[in-house]
């Protein structure tokens, strides 16, 4: 079933990115909130249902109906989260990078571990 | 003009005459002088002008509604009672004025002091005219932080900034008491109205709410007043210049919780719960605040210890509860305001002239000043109850109220006595005050030779001391006709007999009059010796401060209670923080499952697997899992790594029917490798095996604890969506959208319609946070430091650059410049192609998969190949892209749409659409959203362009800096 494989999915990219945040060093922890991205929008995605070969885009002249096409409201909500996740990488990234240039370590902590 | 508008520009003009005292330049001392001093005399002009209306026909008022839904108007409302307060805030705000426009230095920055005065000189009178019991809190909160400004105003020594704080503190906390206190009040009445207030005494006092109202009010009160125990901080707030100390002090916004008892005095006062209250905190703030004024070293001092007292005086006098006590309250609320603001003159002039207030050192100055030492004798003959002065009649009537009987009590019976006595200790200090200061032997060592002030600066004290004489000679014709307007505003036509003369014959009051007085210089000649020992504060009470009680206080709360709350609850390391949020998740996702017991999956029939999805999958999870397991040694492995799963990601859209997310997401993936590939540089080298064994317990620990985390959020969130994904899809708001996509969007594309027309406003505060998120990445990267490690140019180029300094025909640079040769002639000839890619996106985004988005970041796509290609400087060279007017004329673009849209008539962002015929293109829409798709198009462009070409230049500022450092050598 494409259902039990997109959960599967989105549960692995989940877990390898809460593993990646907890760990110590940015760059982990930047590489763990983009695979968290990926897992958070595809399972807001998936509330919609799979829906295969049926895009929320009207056919000239047909009227709109619902149960025709795939929800297009997740889709709405995960296009928005794609482009805000992208500033925050951005913004992050940078963070990081200041973080590593004033303090000289690239832990998340700003100083080693004793 | 109205006398309602009238009232209106009384109150406004002192905020205005601030702010533009305020912007005037910092040594405009005459300026600001005269600005102020002709605020204040239009002010007193106004109201003068308005008396008549008050008198004859009631409250002069405005009504303004605000949000009448929740009973809050603007509403003024000037009767006599504050037609009384608003005269002494005015006029003697005006005399203020000219008295400080001689005591400031020149030095200081006069006009931010006279826009401070005039600012709390608004606050002040809005809290006599508010009609809305909310907005007269609103105008006491402003008084205490004009207040707290005022105190700190000399904001370079430490007195004044702990006097400024402790003020605020005191006062700003009982505000916060007085609001609740006003809520439940108006909750009781039904309305915030002072006149609904007014007329509904009855319910108020039976109300269940009235005593923890009535506490709360007074509490408000009590604080603003420095009525014991909260009298300490007005000694404190003498740190601020004397014309400060005599407005707001002793004249004006002490008197804010007198005021706020008599206003409701009539519906509130007569209950024990009142008496019992208001008597006791009055009775020993005014024998505590005298007694302890005669023990003071310093000028000021002393008369903030009597200020406090005769404060006392007044709310005992309203405690009593009897119209006559509240009579006797209005009139020594004015009697006090005159003497005690020209006696904290003469205390300012002494400053002024002499450089000390110390009475140790002050002494004899008669000789030097007999004009100014003749004034104030006067001012403190009537502080001190001398007959033919003011303070004598009020004195007078407060001694009548003290004998006559009011509950029968024994408070009521023993007040008599403690009334003399209090009487007493204000003739002993007010002696003090004389005897110390103007007579005795000459003064040695005294900072300056002391000597007449400036006349103006003396006038304020004649004009005040000029007054205390006529009312204190003949009361009836001076005074009288407006002490009954501010009666009959407080009682409310019930206004008792009472009869203002010098000489009601040998009564019980003169006899206590006489023995203060001769009691009064009694003592003084007995305490003389302990007083010259100069000891500073009084005998006993000396150790019992109320400033080190409240400063242990806000050190135990704002310093012990916070250190341990930090120690116990805070960490500065991010991990544990993390795991708790995690953590916290995972409860979450747990919490309907515990609460609601096991749910299976749903009813949904399976889409049958295709296998290619299968293998899709297969590589997705991998990518994943050996990302997660690379990113701290491999991170440019990690980096491909995370691409596969975002390819996966991709591809999983498309085959799931959302054309639009992976358009978006492959072109973000691409733009997000970029930026990644740009950080990598600066990060520093990780050294592998750290543990060359085995790590630590400790370590291996912490590991498996993060991995099952990990493991049981990765589970519950691929349960949750099976369950979610196995269950059929309820009525939602979809069918709006779908259904109404064409007909009132204009466009095919149910997303995008969403996002740039239904929910535009949603869209453009995204594309803000991009735009401050883009602008906070180029704010961070201008003050850039990278470590010091990474400041060298990579290995690569290191070895590129060698090679071409070794060989005579090449110069540094050509390597790389000839390996791009060909992917860069080919990146060149792309940018066309890929611009006109966006063009393209973008037009169809309304019908088909596109939109602002996506063509955006492929259109800054198209600008990084070239850095790419051809390196940040050749660029530059060729090309000026502007980021920041991209994102700027984007941004407005959207707005200027959405505001459009009220042009017509319509709420913001309401779109209008119609199809036109576009020679060679054919049919178009043309929505209004277009227009804002385009603004959201330009806006990313820049914010994406920005970033990327803020980190690039890194690298270009890194080399310089390396190569100043070898110059440098």
């Amino acid at each position: 079933m494409m259902e039990m494989i997109l959960s599967i999915g989105i549960g692995v990219f989940a877990a390898s990115g809460v593993w990646l945040i907890l760990r110590p060093r940015t760059y982990q922890v930047i590489i763990g909130l983009s695979l968290i991205s990926y897992a958070v929008n595809l399972f807001i995605f998936s509330m919609g249902r799979v829906r295969i070969d049926a895009p929320p885009i009207l056919q000239p002249d047909v009227p709109g109906d619902p149960a025709a096409l795939a929800d297009p409201i997740p889709q709405a909500l995960v296009l928005t989260a794609i482009v805000i996740g992208f500033a925050m990488t951005a913004l992050f990234l940078v963070v990081l990078l200041a973080a590593r240039g004033r303090t000289g370590t690239d832990h998340v902590d700003g100083r080693e571990p004793e | 003009m109205s006398d309602g508008t009238l009232l209106l520009v009384a109150l406004v003009l002192p905020f205005l005459g601030s702010l533009l005292a305020g912007f005037l330049p910092t040594h405009a001392r005459n300026a600001a002088a005269v600005l102020a001093g002709s605020v204040s005399l239009v002010g007193v002009a106004i109201i003068v002008w308005l008396y008549a209306a008050v008198a004859d026909d009631g409250p002069v008022r405005l009504w303004l509604a605000w949000l009448p839904m929740l009973g809050l108007d603007f509403t003024l409302r000037l009767d006599g009672l504050a037609w009384l307060f608003a005269i002494l805030i005015f006029g003697i705000g005006a005399l203020v004025v000219l008295y400080a426009r001689y005591y400031m230095s020149p030095e200081d920055p006069v006009p931010r002091f006279f826009s401070f005065l005039l600012a709390f000189m608004g606050s002040m009178v809005g809290v006599v005219v508010s009609g809305n019991m909310v907005q007269l809190v609103f105008f006491w909160e402003l008084t205490s932080l004009f207040s707290f400004l005022l105190i700190g105003y000399w904001h370079h020594t430490t007195a004044a900034r702990d006097g400024a704080r402790m003020a605020l503190i005191v006062t700003a906390s009982g505000g916060l008491c007085l609001l609740v206190g006003v809520l439940l009040l108006g909750r009781i009445v039904g309305s915030y109205d002072v006149d609904q207030i007014l007329a509904s005494g009855d319910l108020l006092r039976d109300s269940s709410l009235y005593v923890p109202a009535l506490v709360l009010i007074l509490l408000g009160a009590f604080t603003k007043s420095a009525q014991f125990p909260f009298h300490f901080w007005l000694p404190h707030a003498m740190a601020a210049p004397t014309p400060v100390s005599a407005y707001l002090h002793s004249a004006t916004m002490v008197k804010a919780g007198i005021f706020l008892l008599m206003r409701l005095w009539p519906v509130m006062a007569g209950t024990d719960a009142w008496f019992y209250i208001v008597v006791p905190a009055g009775l020993i703030t005014l024998l505590l605040g005298a007694f302890a004024a005669i023990f003071q070293q310093d000028l000021k001092g002393l008369l903030a210890y009597s200020t406090i007292s005769h404060l006392g005086l007044i709310t005992l006098l309203l405690g009593l509860g009897s119209p006559l006590a509240a009579v006797a309250a209005i009139f020594h609320t004015l009697n006090h305001a005159i003497f005690k603001a020209s006696l904290f003159m003469a205390a300012g002039i002494i400053d002024h002239e002499t450089g000390t207030r110390d009475l140790r050192k002050l002494s004899g100055l008669y000789r030097y000043m007999p004009f100014t030492a003749t004034l104030a004798m006067v001012a403190a003959a009537a502080m001190a109850g001398v007959p033919l002065l003011n303070g004598f009649i009020s004195k007078e009537m407060f001694f009548a109220e003290a004998v006559a009987d009011h509950t029968g009590s024994l408070l009521d019976d023993s007040l008599p006595y403690w009334a003399t006595l209090a009487g007493v200790f204000s003739v002993t200090y007010s002696l003090r005050f004389i005897l110390g200061v103007f007579f005795g032997p000459p003064p040695v060592g005294l900072p300056h030779r002391p000597h007449e002030p400036a006349h103006w600066m003396r006038f304020p004290i004649e004009l005040l001391v000029l007054i205390c004489l006529l009312i204190g000679i003949v009361p009836g014709l001076t005074v009288g006709p407006v002490l009954a307007t501010a009666v009959q505003g407080l009682l409310n036509a019930t206004a008792p007999y009472y009869s203002l003369a010098l000489w009601h014959g040998f009564t019980l009051p003169l006899l206590m009059s006489f023995i203060a007085l001769a009691g009064g210089v009694v003592l003084y000649a007995a305490l003389r010796r302990y007083l010259d020992s100069g000891i500073e504060g009084p005998p006993v009470l000396r150790e019992l401060k109320g400033q080190r009680i409240f400063e242990k206080v806000l050190v135990t709360l704002s310093w012990q209670w916070a250190r341990a709350a930090e120690a116990a609850l805070g960490t500065r390391r991010l991990q544990p923080q993390m795991r708790i949020v995690v953590g916290l998740a995972v409860v979450a996702a747990l919490a309907p499952f515990l609460a609601g017991g096991a749910v299976g999956t749903g009813t949904l029939p399976g889409t049958p697997v295709a296998p290619a999805f299968a293998l899709l999958w297969a590589v997705g999870i991998a990518c994943a899992l050996s990302a997660a397991y690379q990113a701290k040694y491999h991170r440019f492995a990690a980096l491909v790594l995370v691409g596969g799963s975002g390819l996966v990601t991709v591809i999983t859209f498309i085959w799931l029917s959302a054309p639009d997310l992976a358009v978006t997401q492959l072109l973000v993936e691409i733009v997000t490798t970029v930026l990644l590939l740009l950080g990598l540089r600066w990060l520093p080298k990780r050294i592998e095996n750290v543990y060359p064994n085995r790590p630590p317990l400790k370590v291996l620990i912490r590991r498996y604890a993060d991995f099952t985390i990990a493991c049981s959020l990765g589970g519950l969130m691929a349960f949750l969506s099976y369950c979610l994904m196995t269950r059929p899809l309820p009525e939602s708001v979809s069918r709006f959208f779908v259904e109404r996509a064409y007909s009132e969007g204009g466009g095919r594309n149910i997303v995008n319609v969403i996002l740039v027309d239904f929910r535009g406003f949603d869209t453009m505060g995204e594309i803000v946070v991009l735009c401050l998120a883009a602008l906070t990445v180029f704010a961070l990267l201008r003050r850039f430091r990278p470590a010091p490690e990474s400041i060298e140019s990579p290995e690569q180029q290191r070895i590129q650059n060698a090679y071409d300094e070794a060989a005579p025909d090449r110069r540094p640079g050509d390597t790389a410049t000839d390996d791009m040769l060909i992917p860069r002639l080919i990146m060149h000839w792309l940018f066309p192609v890929i611009a006109v890619l966006a063009v393209y996106l973008f037009m169809r985004g309304h019908d088909l998969p596109g939109g602002g988005f996506a063509a955006g970041i492929t259109l800054s796509i198209a600008f990084v190949v070239q850095y790419m290609a051809s390196g940040t400087r050749w660029v530059e060279d060729h090309l000026r892209v502007l980021p920041l007017r991209w994102m700027g004329l984007g941004l407005l673009t959207s707005a200027a749409t959405g505001v459009g849209s009220w042009w017509f008539g319509y709420p913001f962002l309401t779109s209008h659409f119609q199809y036109v015929e576009l020679p060679f293109i054919g049919k178009m829409p043309t929505a209004s959203a277009l227009l804002f798709d385009l603004g959201v198009f330009l806006l990313v462009v820049g914010a994406t362009v920005l970033i990327l070409i803020a980190l690039a230049h890194q690298s270009l500022r890194s080399s310089r800096a390396a190569q100043a450092a070898e110059g440098g050598e």
